[in-house]
C-alpha cells in the first residue's frame, strides 16, 4: 500500500513521518509517535477517551485518519501540564475533586472539559453533564468529574 | 526542530487498506469518482464511514476525502432570504449559527440532538444526509423543513426536494455518480411555527423516538400547512400525510392535536423496536412527543416575528 508523507504539530512540536493511509490518528499518536496519553476505548466514537484538539477543537481520534491531519495543530493531554509539580488547573481540580479512579478515561475528559471550559468559563452543572455526554467513565462516576469541573471554572478569570 | 516518527512500528491496524485521495474540487471528486468506481466512497466527517471501516463492515478500496474542499463549507443566503448550506459544513457550525437560529429554526434546535459535540465538530450536514439513517434527526428535520438538496453529476447539477431524497435504510437518490453539494432550507415566515422534540437513553444517543415538525397558520388562525416528519419510525423518514391533513384549514385545538398525534403514532409511523424500547413504547413516545411537538409549534406559530 502507498504511504502518504505528513508533517503535522504536536503540542506545539512538528512531526513528520510516513503513514499508511488506514491508519488512525489515535494509532498514529500512540504507536508512531509514543504519546501514549491519549488512549484508546472503543474505536468506533463512543467512548471519547481518544478526545484530542485539532486546531483547537475536540476531534475523535480514533475517528480520522493520520494522513487526514496533514498540516494541522493538534493538542494532547501531554500538552497540558508543564512538569507533574504544576499541573494545568483542569488536572489540578481533577486532583482536588477526586475526578479520576483508575484515569483511563482522563485523557478523553480533560481535552473535552479544556477546550469547553474555555469558550464558557461559568457554566452551568446540567451545561457540563452536557458537554462531557459523549465521555464515558467506568469507574470514577460522574459526579466527581461534574465537580472536577465545577471546581476549574471557580478558578478561571471570567 | 522536526522530529520523525519516534516509534517507527507496524501496529495492527483495524480499518481494511484503501487507497487515499484528497480532492481538490468538486469537479476533481466527481472524476475520481467516475475514474474508481463502486469501490470509491465519499469520506465527508468519518463519524458514520470511519466506525464501520473499524468494524470492517465497509472495505472501500478508495476513499475520496472532501475534507480539503473549502468552497463546500459555507452557511450563506439566498435572494429570497433562504438558508444555504455547503455539503461540507460541520454540524458544529451550524449549531453555534445565529443565521441558523433566525432563518432556519427547527434545523437549530435539531442539532444539539445529534451526537456528541466532539463529533459535531467532524461530522457534516451533507454526510449525515447522504447517509440516510433512519435514525438521524437531519433526515426527519429536512422534510419538515420543506428543504431541497443540491446534487452534482457529470450531466451537471440538479434539485431534490427533501421529500424525495429518501429511498429508505440508508439508500437516497443520488445516482453512483453523484455527489451531494448544497443544501437549501426556506426562510420561516411571519406566521411559521417549529418544534424538534426526541427521547433518548443519554443526550446525544441515537433516539428511541423523535418528531420534526413545521406548522404554518393563515391569517384567520387556522392551520395552513403542517408536516410531520419522525426518525427511528420506520425504514426512513416517516412522514405522517394523513395526521397533517387532519390538521390543514382547521384551528389547532387540543382536541384536533390528540386526534391527529393518535393518528400518526398508532397508525402512520411503522417502528421496529430495539433492546431499549419496544414498538409499543416508540408508539407512545411518538403520540406524546406529537402533541408537544404541535402544541409547541402553533404556539410559535401564533407569537412568532418573522
Ligand atoms: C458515537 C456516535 C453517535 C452518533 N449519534 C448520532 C445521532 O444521535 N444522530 C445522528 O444523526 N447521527 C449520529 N452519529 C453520526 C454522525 O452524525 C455522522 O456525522 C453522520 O451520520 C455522517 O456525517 P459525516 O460527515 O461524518 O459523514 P461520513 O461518515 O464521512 O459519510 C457518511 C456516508 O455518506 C457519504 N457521503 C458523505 N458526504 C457525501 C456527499 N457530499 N455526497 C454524497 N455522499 C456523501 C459517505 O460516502 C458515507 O457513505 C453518531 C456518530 C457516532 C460515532
Ligand atoms: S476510542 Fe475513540 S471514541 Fe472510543
Ligand atoms: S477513571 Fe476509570 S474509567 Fe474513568
Amino acid at each position: 500500500m502507498e504511504t502518504h508523507a505528513i508533517t503535522l504539530t504536536v503540542n506545539d512540536q512538528t512531526y513528520r513521518g510516513e503513514v499508511e493511509p488506514r491508519m488512525l490518528l489515535s494509532d498514529y499518536l500512540r504507536h508512531e509517535l509514543g504519546l501514549t496519553g491519549t488512549h484508546v476505548g472503543c474505536e468506533h466514537g463512543v467512548c471519547g477517551a481518544c478526545t484530542v484538539l485539532l486546531d483547537g477543537q475536540p476531534v475523535r481520534s480514533c475517528l480520522m485518519f493520520a494522513v487526514q491531519a496533514e498540516g494541522y495543530e493538534l493538542s494532547t493531554v501531554e500538552g497540558l501540564a508543564s512538569s507533574a509539580e504544576d499541573l494545568h488547573p483542569l488536572q489540578q481540580a481533577f486532583w482536588e475533586a477526586h475526578g479520576l479512579q483508575c484515569g483511563f478515561c482522563t485523557p478523553g475528559f480533560l481535552m473535552t472539559l479544556v477546550p469547553f471550559l474555555a469558550e464558557n468559563p461559568q457554566p452551568t452543572e446540567r451545561e457540563i453533564r452536557e458537554a462531557i455526554s459523549g465521555n464515558l467513565c467506568r469507574c470514577t462516576g460522574y459526579q466527581n468529574i461534574v465537580a472536577a469541573a465545577l471546581l476549574a471554572a471557580e478558578g478561571m478569570p471570567e | 526542530m522536526v522530529l520523525y516518527n519516534a516509534y517507527p512500528s507496524d501496529p495492527a491496524m483495524k480499518p481494511p487498506p484503501f487507497e487515499y485521495i484528497a480532492a481538490e474540487s468538486v469537479e476533481h471528486t466527481l472524476e475520481l469518482m467516475e475514474e474508481h468506481g463502486d469501490g470509491a466512497k465519499l469520506l465527508a466527517g468519518g463519524q458514520s464511514l470511519i466506525p464501520a471501516m473499524n468494524f470492517r463492515v465497509l472495505q472501500p478500496t478508495v476513499l475520496i476525502d472532501l475534507n480539503r474542499i473549502e468552497d463546500l463549507e459555507y452557511i450563506q443566503h439566498a435572494d429570497d432570504g433562504a438558508l444555504v448550506v455547503g455539503a461540507m459544513t460541520r454540524q458544529r457550525d451550524l449549531e453555534k449559527s445565529r443565521d441558523v437560529e433566525r432563518v432556519a429554526p427547527l434545523l437549530y434546535e435539531a442539532m444539539p440532538h445529534i451526537a456528541h459535540p466532539q463529533i459535531r465538530t467532524r461530522g457534516t450536514i451533507g454526510g449525515s444526509l447522504a447517509h440516510a439513517d433512519p435514525a438521524a434527526e437531519l433526515p426527519a428535520v429536512s422534510i419538515a423543513a420543506g428543504a431541497s438538496m443540491k446534487a452534482s453529476g457529470p450531466e451537471g447539477d440538479r434539485w431534490i426536494e427533501a421529500k424525495d431524497f429518501f429511498e429508505g435504510m440508508f439508500s437516497t437518490a443520488l445516482g453512483s455518480d453523484e455527489m451531494l453539494v448544497e443544501v437549501t432550507f426556506p426562510a420561516k415566515t411571519s406566521r411559521t411555527g417549529w418544534r424538534f422534540e426526541e427521547t433518548s437513553r443519554r443526550r446525544g444517543d441515537y433516539a428511541m423516538m423523535g418528531v420534526a415538525v413545521e406548522v404554518e397558520l393563515d391569517d384567520g388562525g387556522a392551520c395552513k400547512e403542517a408536516r410531520l416528519v419522525y426518525l427511528n419510525a420506520g425504514d426512513g423518514p416517516i412522514e405522517a400525510e394523513k395526521a397533517a391533513a387532519m390538521l390543514r384549514g382547521e384551528r389547532p385545538t387540543p382536541k384536533l392535536i390528540a386526534a391527529a398525534a393518535a393518528q400518526a403514532a398508532d397508525h402512520e409511523i411503522d417502528p421496529m423496536g430495539n433492546v431499549h424500547a419496544s414498538i409499543d413504547f416508540q408508539r407512545h413516545l411518538a403520540r406524546v412527543q406529537t402533541e408537544r411537538a404541535l402544541v409547541k409549534a402553533f404556539d410559535r406559530a401564533a407569537n412568532s416575528k418573522a
